[in-house]
């Protein structure tokens, strides 16, 4: 890009002798590894608590009115008219002159990257995906926004509520990231997770969800009996979904300090008895599943559930949404918590994973990065809220933004289980997003496991190895959580 | 020739084929040259590709390489792929293109191919035309592991089990190197009809006279008179084995599974490149893959290189 006379003159010369090709050389220069980052914009950060003199509670991060403003949405399985037909109308409404350029689409991470290392960033990203972009990568080299603003400003509602007074509490926390720690994250959406069945279909089998793992097993000979799959997940692509219900149980067997460990790189954290009981009692589970599963995909999966093949299926709360098209009549989605594992878990077996999940970013560099901020501030209004889990079927973090709302089965006992956890919550994991090396190898071994060809106990050494791996490896950032 | 003397006639005549080579040769080291020597550039950083920031880190990409099991696995797979799938796709391709063109027996005193060939070479073709990708789209159904799956029902009607053809770890790579050669058996099915139609007719019908069976036929004098061809078949398909990326990718369990037991280097590039952000890392594996393709090539040439037969 950076184009001198020199180099110019070098090129007519060299035209003139036949050597075209040493032209290249200013070429490369515009490629990965010329430049030397002198063109990366300075970051346009915007001031909000300084209160500039145009700063109010209607636009408490100084948007510039006419600034353009460019969305990326992650286009999956809440696909993006909640962005385009809600919260972009809602952010035009309060700038009227802006206009919003939106690009709704799956492969956040190879789309975004070559335009974060050429400092060109859009100002609002949906982060989600298989494919999405490495946050705490982004964090380290400091491509995004501190969101501490946001949380501080005043509510769209209610002028004398912050935003983060709300939004339900641990949302914040679960979008920090770096050291020291800040929120760079807005996870948006509301999920919890547990076993989904067909609540039809257990009326009229006479069943009912097993809540310990004793029963479960007798469930597992009554539902083969019926030729039907006790428990089932894809292999070839969603594994994790499996290693979620093994991290929930080992946090019902010994708190959520197993996960905490887990997540800090703690000495022997796989180690303990707590995933080893929980490893080797899905994998009791796992004996039933048909082998061809570890061979496809989700939705296939999802699908056989839908006609009945499968009793339970290990999933968030969005699987109602994703699956709508595809589910018959007289099949009605509920959620249930995973069964206890030992009489003396620390956790209830009422106890539910429930995260905010579904993360946006805004970068630093972003030349509209108060829009951004702006851009969250409006989705995060009950109106933005609503709309969402209206066109989408899923909860959001806002609180009350379901009123005058009539939910679907499935997110009714979603509701259900939320109430009857109370403040028994299992928390998320953020090492799936920390150390991608780690959740690579989890994903492995899972199946592994799932899938009869190693242990319990190896299970626990493998993740063990692959976590001190991890942890030793000075080219890794390492990070800590308390809560 | 007098070269170095700058008389307006030579100038003409250079600038004149240097007006043809440059728009290839720009373009050449543009998209090739330039960005490997980038990648041998990016290998020697601790880069993570989403900053222009980073550090020269000498060769520690190179000795992390050495340690790590999931490069080597990947290499040892890539060592297979190039040990079975070019020799079964040149075996199968030039047994098929022999039956397409002298396989038929003689007629008027001529030889020819099996009845309906001009047709077959069509058929033989058609997987060259559809992109890997879809390819590997069209496998996973045909390698569905449950009884629906295309293969599977075909197995069940004799009594066979449904077979994980990508589950099992120990079948998974041979399922995969199984749809490579599929893939790629057509394209030298031509290239081989190519090569035995520039041989004259009259070295056939020769031998024929003096009553060489097919056999004789095939290896005396087929093979010999086509080995050029043969020959640079193997170096496309040796370079091919270290690619099986879009196949791996689309077909493989947990992309590269089970137990890593399909990975090959171009989905751990991509893997280190796009999952983990080890840029750096990412780059050493690809200078890594350019060497082994490098080598082989020359290997390869040097191996089987013989004397021309003039016909």
């Amino acid at each position: 890009m950076t184009t001198t006379p020199r180099d110019i003159t070098r090129r007519q010369l060299l035209a003139r002798v036949g050597l075209t090709a040493l032209v290249a050389g200013p070429f490369l220069s515009a490629c990965a590894t010329g430049g030397g980052g002198s063109e990366a914009a300075a970051p346009s950060a915007p001031a909000p608590s300084a209160g500039g003199a145009s700063a109010s509670a209607n636009n408490p991060f100084n948007v510039k009115a006419d600034a353009p403003l460019e969305v990326i949405i992650f286009k999956g399985g809440y696909s993006d008219e909640y962005a385009t037909q809600s919260h972009e109308p809602l952010y035009k409404k309060a700038f009227p002159g802006a206009t919003i350029k939106h690009q709704g689409i799956q492969t956040i991470g190879q789309t975004l990257t070559p335009r974060f290392a050429g400092g060109d960033v859009p100002d609002v990203v949906n982060n989600s995906g298989t494919d999405n972009l490495d946050g705490g990568a982004l964090i380290n080299a400091g491509q995004l926004l501190d969101l501490t603003p946001l949380f501080e400003a005043p509510s769209v509602d209610d002028p004398s509520k912050k935003v983060k007074d709300v939004i339900v509490p641990g949302t914040i926390e679960s979008g920090l990231g770096g050291d020291p720690a800040k929120p760079y994250t807005l996870n948006y959406v509301y999920t919890a997770y547990g076993l989904w069945y067909d609540a039809k279909l257990f009326e009229k089998e006479g069943w009912t969800p097993p809540k310990t793992f004793d029963e479960f097993k007798t469930f597992a000979e009554a539902a083969k009996a019926k030729n039907i799959v006790p428990f089932g997940y894809a292999g070839k692509n969603a594994s994790y979904y499996a290693y979620w219900m093994i991290l929930i149980s080992a946090a019902k067997i010994g708190g959520n300090k197993v996960l905490l460990d887990i997540d800090n790189l703690a000495d022997n954290a796989w180690n303990n008895d707590a995933v080893k009981q929980a490893a080797a009692a899905w994998a009791e589970i796992g004996k039933y599943m048909d082998p061809a599963y570890e061979g496809l995909i989700h939705t296939e999966v999802q699908t056989q559930q839908n006609q009945g093949k499968i009793a339970f299926y290990p999933s968030g709360s969005w699987l109602e949404a994703e699956q709508a098209k595809d589910t018959p009549e007289g099949f009605e989605y509920g959620m249930v918590p995973t069964p206890s594992v030992t009489t003396a878990d620390q956790m209830p077996y009422e106890a539910i994973r429930a995260a905010a999940a579904e993360g946006f970013v805004v970068p630093s560099k972003a030349k509209n990065a108060a829009g951004g901020l702006e851009y969250l501030r409006q989705m995060l209004s009950k109106q933005g809220a609503r709309d969402f889990t209206e066109k989408t079927k899923s909860l959001t973090v806002v609180i009350g933004a379901t009123e005058g709302l009539t939910l679907s089965p499935g997110l009714t006992s979603v509701a259900a289980a939320q109430t009857a956890a109370g403040t028994n919550v299992v928390t998320f994991s953020s090492f799936e997003g920390w150390y991608k090396e780690l959740e690579t190898e989890l994903r492995k071994q899972t199946n592994a496991l799932m899938f009869g060809r190693i242990s319990a106990e190896e299970f626990a050494t493998k993740m063990q190895a692959a976590a001190d791996k991890t942890k030793a490896d000075e080219s890794i950032i390492k990070q800590t959580r308390n809560v | 020739m007098r070269l170095g003397r700058l008389t307006p006639g030579a100038v003409r005549k250079w600038g004149f084929i240097a007006s043809f080579l440059a728009a290839p040769l720009a373009i050449y080291i543009i998209f090739f040259v330039s960005p490997n020597l980038q990648a041998l550039q990016l290998a020697l950083t601790n880069s993570r590709g989403i900053s222009p920031d980073f550090q020269y880190v000498g060769l520690d990409n190179f000795t992390r390489l050495f340690g790590d099991e999931v490069f080597w696995a990947a290499v040892r797979h890539h060592g297979l792929i190039l040990l079975v799938m070019p020799l079964v796709t040149i075996v199968i391709a030039l047994f098929f293109s022999f039956l397409l063109n002298l396989g038929g027996g003689q007629k008027n005193g001529q030889l020819r191919g099996v009845w309906g060939s001009s047709f077959y070479k069509v058929v033989f073709f058609f997987p060259q035309v559809l992109a890997v990708v879809i390819v590997g789209v069209l496998f996973q159904a045909v390698l569905n592991p449950q009884r629906s799956g295309i293969l599977n029902s075909v197995l069940s009607w004799f009594g066979v089990d449904p077979v994980g053809w990508l589950i099992k770890p120990d079948l998974a790579l041979w399922t995969i190197i199984g749809v490579m050669v599929w893939q790629g058996v057509g394209f030298y099915v031509v290239l081989f009809s190519a090569g035995m139609a520039g041989v004259p007719k009259e070295i056939f019908e020769a031998a024929a006279l003096d009553g060489a069976n097919r056999f004789t036929l095939f290896f005396k004098i087929t093979l010999p008179l086509v080995w050029n061809t043969v020959q640079v078949g193997w170096v496309y398909l040796g370079i091919a084995a270290f690619d099986a990326f879009a196949l791996v990718q689309v077909l493989s369990i947990d992309r590269g599974g089970p137990d890593n037991a399909t990975t090959v280097l171009p989905l751990e590039i991509f893997r280190q490149t796009f999952t983990y952000y080890r840029f750096g890392y990412a780059s050493a594996m690809g200078v890594a893959l350019v060497f082994l393709v490098l080598t082989f090539a020359a290997l390869t040439l040097r191996v089987t290189r013989r004397e021309r037969i003039e016909y």
